[in-house]
C-alpha cells in the first residue's frame, strides 16, 4: 500500500514492487493470477463473512460489535486486494476506528437493554427472505455479462486520482457532502443535549 | 484467481447477512450493525467495479465508496444520538417495544 505524500521515494519504492506483483499474473486480462493475491483473498473473505455471521449469532452485544469491526477490516483487506488502498485506510479510520467506538459508547449508555443481543420470535421467514435476496442478488451478478477489461496495473496511486475527481468533476458532491456532515453533528448534538426529553 | 463474480458473490452474501442481522435484533443498535454491514457489501462491489469493468474514468467506483462511507458516518452518529435519546424517554431501546406512534 503506497500513499501519495510523506516519503515520497519510499512510496515509488513500494509502488515498484507492486505494479511487479501485479505484472506477474501474466496478463490473463479480466481476472487477478497472483498467488498471494488470490489466497489473500479468499481468506479475506471467509473472515469477513465469518465474522458477520458471528455478528449474529454471540449472545453479548459488546462481543457482536467486536465481530464487527474484524469484519470491517477484513472488508479493508478485500479493498487492497482490489488494489484501492486509499479507500482501504478510509475504511479502517472510519468504519472500525470511529463508527464501532459510537457504537460501543451508545451500547453503554443504554445500560439496562443493551447488553442483550437476541433475535425476535419469527427468524424462519425473515432467514428466507435475507436468503432470497441474496440469490436473486447473486444470480443477477452471474447471469450479467459484465463489461470488464483486460487492464493489470489499473489504479499506479488511488489518493492523488480520487483528489483530482473530488475537486473536478464531484465538487458539488463533495461540498454536499460536508453540509451533510455540519447537520449531521449539530442534529446528533441536539438529540443528546440534557433536557431535551423534557419539551 | 479473482474475477468480477467473485467480489459480487462474496459481496452479495455480506449483504444477505446484513439483511437478516438488520431485521431480526431486537436491540436498536444491533439493527444499526446490519445496515452498517449491508452498506459495507455496496462498497465492495462498487470497488470492485471500478477494479474489473470497463469505463473512460474507472477511479468514480471510489469516488462514490468514499461518498457512501461519509453518508454512512453520518447515518451512524444521527442513530446513535436518537438511542440515547429514545433511551432517556423509554428506558429501553428494544425496538419491539418501541410503539408510541401505533395508534
Amino acid at each position: 500500500m503506497q500513499n501519495g505524500k510523506g516519503a515520497p521515494e519510499h512510496g515509488a519504492q513500494q509502488h515498484a514492487r507492486l505494479s511487479v506483483c501485479l505484472r506477474c499474473g501474466e496478463g490473463r486480462g479480466v481476472v487477478v493470477d497472483d498467488t498471494a493475491v488470490v489466497v489473500a483473498f479468499y481468506v479475506l473473505a471467509v473472515l469477513t463473512l465469518g465474522s458477520a455471521l458471528m455478528v449474529s449469532l454471540v449472545r453479548d452485544l459488546i462481543h457482536a460489535v467486536l465481530f464487527l469491526i474484524l469484519s470491517f477490516v477484513g472488508v479493508a483487506g478485500l479493498y487492497i486486494t482490489l488494489s484501492a488502498d486509499f479507500v482501504a485506510v478510509v475504511q479502517v479510520l472510519i468504519y472500525a476506528g470511529a463508527i464501532s467506538v459510537l457504537m460501543l459508547f451508545a451500547i453503554l449508555l443504554t445500560p439496562r437493554s443493551a447488553r442483550d443481543n437476541s433475535a425476535v420470535s419469527y427468524r424462519a421467514p425473515i432467514s428466507i427472505v435475507a436468503g432470497l435476496v441474496g440469490a436473486v442478488i447473486i444470480f443477477v451478478g452471474l447471469k450479467t455479462d459484465w463489461a470488464t477489461v483486460s487492464e493489470e496495473d489499473r489504479f499506479p496511486q488511488t489518493a492523488a486520482e480520487i483528489g483530482k475527481a473530488l475537486l473536478d468533476p464531484y465538487v458539488l458532491p463533495f461540498e454536499v457532502a460536508s453540509v451533510l456532515l455540519v447537520i449531521a453533528m449539530v442534529g446528533a448534538i441536539i438529540l443528546v443535549r440534557p433536557g431535551s426529553e423534557e419539551r | 484467481m479473482i474475477s468480477l463474480e467473485h467480489v459480487l458473490v462474496v459481496g452479495a452474501l455480506l449483504f444477505s447477512i446484513g439483511l437478516y442481522i438488520a431485521l431480526s435484533r431486537r436491540n436498536a443498535v444491533g439493527v444499526l450493525m446490519g445496515v452498517e454491514l449491508m452498506l459495507n457489501s455496496v462498497n465492495l462491489n462498487l470497488i470492485g467495479f471500478a477494479r474489473f469493468i470497463d469505463s473512460p474514468r474507472p477511479i468514480d467506483g471510489q469516488v462514490f465508496t468514499v461518498f457512501i462511507i461519509t453518508v454512512a458516518a453520518a447515518e451512524a452518529a444521527v442513530a446513535l444520538a436518537l438511542a440515547v435519546s429514545v433511551y432517556r424517554i423509554r428506558q429501553t431501546i428494544d425496538v419491539d417495544r418501541l410503539n408510541i406512534l401505533r395508534w
